[in-house]
Formats: structure tokens, C-alpha cells, sequence
């Protein structure tokens, strides 16, 4: 049963899996890791780009990447236009923690029931020249389907971090996690920033869910899973920390792959709980955070 | 409300209902009535710990599920009558909550909802890798012959349902308005505050989140019988946790009466609309409601009367 293939194999395919899970993640790390918002309707933006990708592929041959980045800046826009309600309703009346929670919750069962309702329960899935196709190097596979979307996580990750430390909006948001205060004082408008930035976090989920299309073929309540999985990300990496959280994906990749290939796919959903309540046990702050 | 009346009402309501299978022989009605009673219970339950306490609880489904899959296991074990099984049902989720309380130690706020949520997941897993009960597959349950002196078994559950629901009314009504009701009060408002005024916060959040997860597995143990095949996807369904959520969001979460009125409202509409337009459109309906009360009306309807009250006698 346990042999160096098998366990080279699942690291392998640990590490791809958990750099598909920086996207997941990534939106979230913005948005609850910087803005202190908790989206638990990310994953379901993230099946919305699913669809769209599926959408767009199956009438137009597109490629479910290009797709991706082509509804992100829809996305974005959605985005900013949730945080406005968001914030005119729960922000600003201070009542964000029980009821935004609510509402949140709401939005992502009204997202997952007009999936259901416009395309039903079955699973779709994309087309690609690259999806099939597998590297082999010695004896470790390297499947294109999830080494693709390894590639634009990384990429995205790490063009996500540029912008984060080096332009004036990313450090501003940074600011806003920081000290509102402050940043109010120096004459910015802590509002706007957040309504940037949480369009930000959403515009990834656009990415993110062509990324999930291509790994396998998705139906309205994968999303579900995803929950669990990114807030336990997010908070193993430490709150507002981009390198973190994507060193945390990597684990909580290799961690799943290795219980998948070594006691079975149906535990893995458990997976993401016990890292986070790990997590939250043992160290609060995560690897990386701001406390 | 005076405690006559309040005594009152709920005999009278029980006495309707048991006058209503005397009088009405369509099955249709007493599904309908169940489903509903079915989810007023969830909501008075998950308004002990997030109304009154103010933790929200997103794994309500895994509550449920703990109650039905408690009757599917014990069913098929020992064969044991419905009323052991709710018992049954009951205190393992009553269990499963006391660790839940455990759990609000470390975990405040967000991070206490995400982990009720994933929770949900675990459980689900679980049972998923649990072929005695069925596994991913699901199991049938054979619906006993007896049925007292009803016509049918579903008269007898919905009776059976109906006291189960005023008891629970019952509960919460006591628990708001008793010293340990205040103390949660007081929690929700500012628990480092309370703590520090001296009241039991973690022996009165323990004692929130046992009773919480005693009436959700109250809540799911007969419902193998109401369905005759449980599988995870149906005993975990979101569509349990978002009615036990949007239930007392929508009827007003900090009077005992909030989730009653919210079941009332949000579950007839369901009914009637399952019947006159589809079965998904019923779904969608309580997602909508939920977003459109909680950003318009925080307070849910009893705020709403609340305020129209103090408005008509300055």
C-alpha cells in the first residue's frame, strides 16, 4: 500500500491542489483578512465564475482563463456595488457582526438556488486542449488540468502581493486594516478604499472559478466546501498576510491530498476543519499575522 | 404576555390540532403543517443561542441530522418506540452542543460561526463514511404500523410535532424571562462586561448551547419516519440551516416570539408557494426574505411592532 510513488505522487499533487486553493483563498484574504468583512458568499462568486467560464466555453469555444480574466472586471463592479449595501446597511450602523453574517449567508443561498433553478443540479464542465494532457518527470505525474491553474494561482498570488506593497491603493488598503483612524486623519476616505478593495476580493473569485472548471467539473453546491477550506487558509496564514496564506494553501493542499490518497476523497472535506480548529486552538494569529 | 393566557394559548393551540385530525382526512394538510412545525421548532432553537445569546450557529443542519441519524441507528438497532428516539435524538444533540459550548472559549464572533459551519461539513463526512446508517447512499425507514388512535402515521407526527413545538415555545419563553435569560442578555450585549459583573458567562453559555442542540436533535429525530429515506444530502440540506437562521432574522430575534412569527410567516409562504408556483421557488423565496429583512428592518417584525407601539403612545 505505502510506497515512495504513491506518497512523491500525493505531495505532488498536494502542492498543485494547494496552489489552486491560494485563489480560492486569495479574495478572502483581502476581504476578511484585511477589511475584517466575513464573505462567507465567496465561494459562491467563485461557482458565478465557474459558470460563466462553462458558459462562455461551451457557446464559444473561449478558454475558461481568458474568460476568467475577462469577467473579472464585472466582477469588481459587483463587488463594490455589494460592499455599498453592506456598508449602508450593517458598517454603518455597527451591527456588521451578527447581521452582516446573515446577510451574507443569505447572498450565497440566493446565489446557489438561482444556479440550481437556471441550470439545474448536474455537473458541468469546460473544454481545453490542455485539459487530459498529464507531464511525466521520473515517476511523479504532473497533470496539466492542475498545473494549469497552479500557474495562474501563483501568478495571480504573486501579482496580487506587487500590488498590495508597491502601489499607493494596495498600501492604502493595507492602511485601512491597520488604523482607520489614521488613514482618516492623513485625508483619505476609508469607504472608498474598502468598496476598492472588497471589489478586489470579488473580481479574484472571477479567476478563481474558471481555475475550478478546469480542475473538475463543478455543480451550484461545491461551493459549500469551499467555505470551510478558504476561511481555514486565511486563518492558518495569518490575517492580512498574502505570503501566509499562500504558504497556508500549500499546506492545506498537501495535508488533503495526502489524507485523500492514504485514507480515502470522501474525509477530505474534514480536512480544512481540523486545520482550523488546530489552528484556532494553538496559534490565534496564524503563521504571518497581524495580531 | 401573563402566564394564563400564555398557558392558555398553547392548550388551546393543542387542542385545535388534535380537533384538526378529527375533522380533516387529507394528508396534504398535515405535511404541510409538519414541515412547518418542523421548521418553527429549528427556529426557536437556533434563537436560544443566536438571539439570546448572540453566537450565530451555521451548523444547524448538523444538528438536525445528528437527530435523524440518531432514529436511523437506533431504529435499526434496537427497534426502539418514537418516543425513546426523540429522547435519544435529543440528548446527543444536547451533547454535541455542550462541546459546542466548549468550543465559544476560544472562538468569539466570526470565527465561532465559520466553525459551526465547518462543523456541519465534519459531521456530514462522517456520516458519509458510516455505511451502518446508510453512507452517501441514504437508507429506508419502514413507518411503523401502529399509529395510536389517528388515522394515519403523518396525523400522529404532526401531533407528535405540535407538542414538541409548544414545548419548546415553552422553553425559550421560560429561559428569556428568568435570571439565566438576563444573563444571556447580558452576554450578547458585552461578555467581557458581564464576566466581569460577575455572571456564570461560560456555565450559562453551556447551558444556551446544550439546550440549542437538544431541540435541534428533538427537531430531526422523527423525521426519518416523516420522509421514510434519509440521505446526508436531505438531513444536511443548507435549506434546514438558512430557515433556522432566516426564521428569527425575520420575525425579531430578541423576544422568545420573533422565530415563532417568523416560522409562522416565512413557512406558510413557503407552503403556499411550493403549491401555487414551484418547489425551488420556495427555496429562493427565504434566501430573499432573509436579505431583504435583515438590511431593512434589523430588528424583524416584533422590532417593527415595537416601534409602531411606542410611536401610537408617546
Amino acid at each position: 500500500m505505502f510506497s515512495a510513488d504513491l506518497l512523491a505522487n500525493a505531495v505532488v499533487a498536494g502542492i498543485l491542489l494547494g496552489g489552486f486553493y491560494a485563489a480560492v483563498a486569495i479574495g478572502l484574504a483581502i476581504v476578511f483578512g484585511q477589511l475584517d468583512i466575513v464573505n462567507i458568499a465567496h465561494p459562491a462568486f467563485i461557482i458565478v465564475g465557474a459558470y460563466i467560464a462553462y458558459i462562455l466555453n461551451s457557446r464559444f469555444g473561449f478558454d475558461p482563463v481568458l474568460v476568467g480574466l475577462l469577467a473579472a472586471p464585472a466582477f469588481f463592479f459587483v463587488g463594490a456595488l455589494i460592499y455599498r449595501v453592506y456598508f449602508l446597511a450593517f458598517e454603518r450602523t455597527g451591527q456588521e457582526s451578527l447581521s452582516g453574517l446573515a446577510f451574507f449567508f443569505g447572498v450565497m443561498f440566493i446565489i446557489e438556488v438561482v444556479l440550481i433553478l437556471i441550470y439545474g443540479v448536474d455537473y458541468r464542465l469546460v473544454q481545453a486542449g490542455y485539459i487530459g494532457q498529464t507531464w511525466r518527470i521520473g515517476f511523479v505525474d504532473f497533470p496539466l488540468r492542475m498545473l494549469v491553474p497552479f500557474a495562474v494561482s501563483a501568478a495571480l498570488t504573486a501579482a496580487i502581493y506587487a500590488y498590495m506593497s508597491h502601489t499607493f491603493m494596495g498600501r492604502a488598503i493595507q492602511a485601512v486594516a491597520q488604523d482607520r483612524l489614521a488613514l482618516q486623519l492623513m485625508g483619505a476616505d476609508p469607504v472608498r478604499i474598502k468598496q476598492w478593495a472588497f471589489g478586489l476580493g470579488i473580481a479574484t473569485a472571477a479567476i478563481a472559478g474558471s481555475l475550478l472548471i478546469i480542475i473538475g467539473p463543478v455543480e451550484p453546491s461545491v461551493g459549500r466546501l469551499y467555505i470551510g477550506r478558504a476561511f481555514a487558509i486565511v486563518v492558518l496564514g495569518g490575517m492580512g498576510s498574502i505570503k501566509g496564506m499562500f504558504i497556508a494553501a500549500l499546506i492545506l493542499g498537501i495535508v488533503e491530498s495526502m489524507v485523500a490518497t492514504f485514507a480515502g476523497p470522501s474525509w477530505s472535506p474534514a480536512v480544512a476543519f481540523g486545520v482550523l480548529a488546530l489552528t484556532l486552538a494553538l496559534r490565534p494569529a496564524g503563521l504571518f499575522g497581524r495580531q | 404576555m401573563k402566564s394564563a393566557a400564555f398557558w392558555g394559548a398553547l392548550a388551546a393551540i393543542f387542542a385545535a390540532g388534535l380537533a384538526l385530525t378529527g375533522a380533516v382526512a387529507n394528508e396534504y394538510y398535515y405535511n404541510a403543517l409538519y414541515l412547518i412545525l418542523q421548521a418553527a421548532l429549528m427556529a426557536i432553537a437556533w434563537n436560544i443561542l443566536g438571539g439570546f445569546t448572540g453566537y450565530v450557529n451555521f451548523g444547524s443542519a448538523g444538528f438536525f441530522a445528528i437527530g435523524a441519524y440518531t432514529t436511523v441507528a437506533l431504529n435499526k438497532a434496537l427497534g426502539l418506540p418514537l418516543p425513546l428516539l426523540i429522547l435519544a435524538g435529543g440528548a446527543v444533540g444536547g451533547l454535541v452542543g455542550l462541546g459546542l459550548g466548549y468550543l465559544t472559549l476560544r472562538l468569539k464572533g466570526v470565527y465561532f460561526a465559520i466553525a459551526t459551519l465547518a462543523m456541519a461539513i465534519v459531521i456530514e463526512t462522517l456520516v458519509i463514511n458510516w455505511s451502518y446508517v446508510g453512507g452517501a447512499k441514504g437508507t429506508y425507514i419502514l413507518t411503523p404500523e401502529k399509529h395510536l388512535w389517528f388515522d394515519s402515521y403523518i396525523q400522529m407526527l404532526f401531533v407528535v410535532m405540535l407538542l414538541l413545538t409548544l414545548a419548546a415555545v415553552a422553553i425559550s419563553r421560560m429561559l428569556s424571562s428568568s435570571r439565566i435569560g438576563r444573563g444571556l442578555a447580558a452576554i450578547r450585549d458585552d461578555e467581557v462586561a458581564a464576566e466581569c459583573a460577575g455572571v456564570p458567562t461560560l456555565r450559562l453559555k453551556l447551558v444556551s448551547t446544550t439546550v440549542m442542540g437538544a431541540m435541534m436533535g428533538v427537531a430531526g429525530a422523527p423525521f426519518p419516519f416523516f420522509v421514510t429515506f434519509v440521505d446526508p444530502s436531505s438531513a444536511f440540506n443548507l435549506f434546514i440551516a438558512v430557515n433556522a437562521i432566516a426564521m428569527p432574522m425575520i420575525g425579531g430575534t430578541a423576544h422568545w416570539l420573533g422565530p415563532v412569527i417568523g416560522a409562522l410567516l416565512v413557512g406558510t409562504t413557503q407552503e403556499i408557494v411550493k403549491v401555487t408556483v414551484s418547489s425551488e421557488m420556495n427555496v429562493l423565496i427565504v434566501g430573499v426574505m432573509l436579505v431583504v429583512f435583515i438590511t431593512l428592518a434589523p430588528q424583524g417584525i416584533v422590532g417593527l411592532a415595537r416601534k409602531h407601539l411606542r410611536r401610537r403612545k408617546p
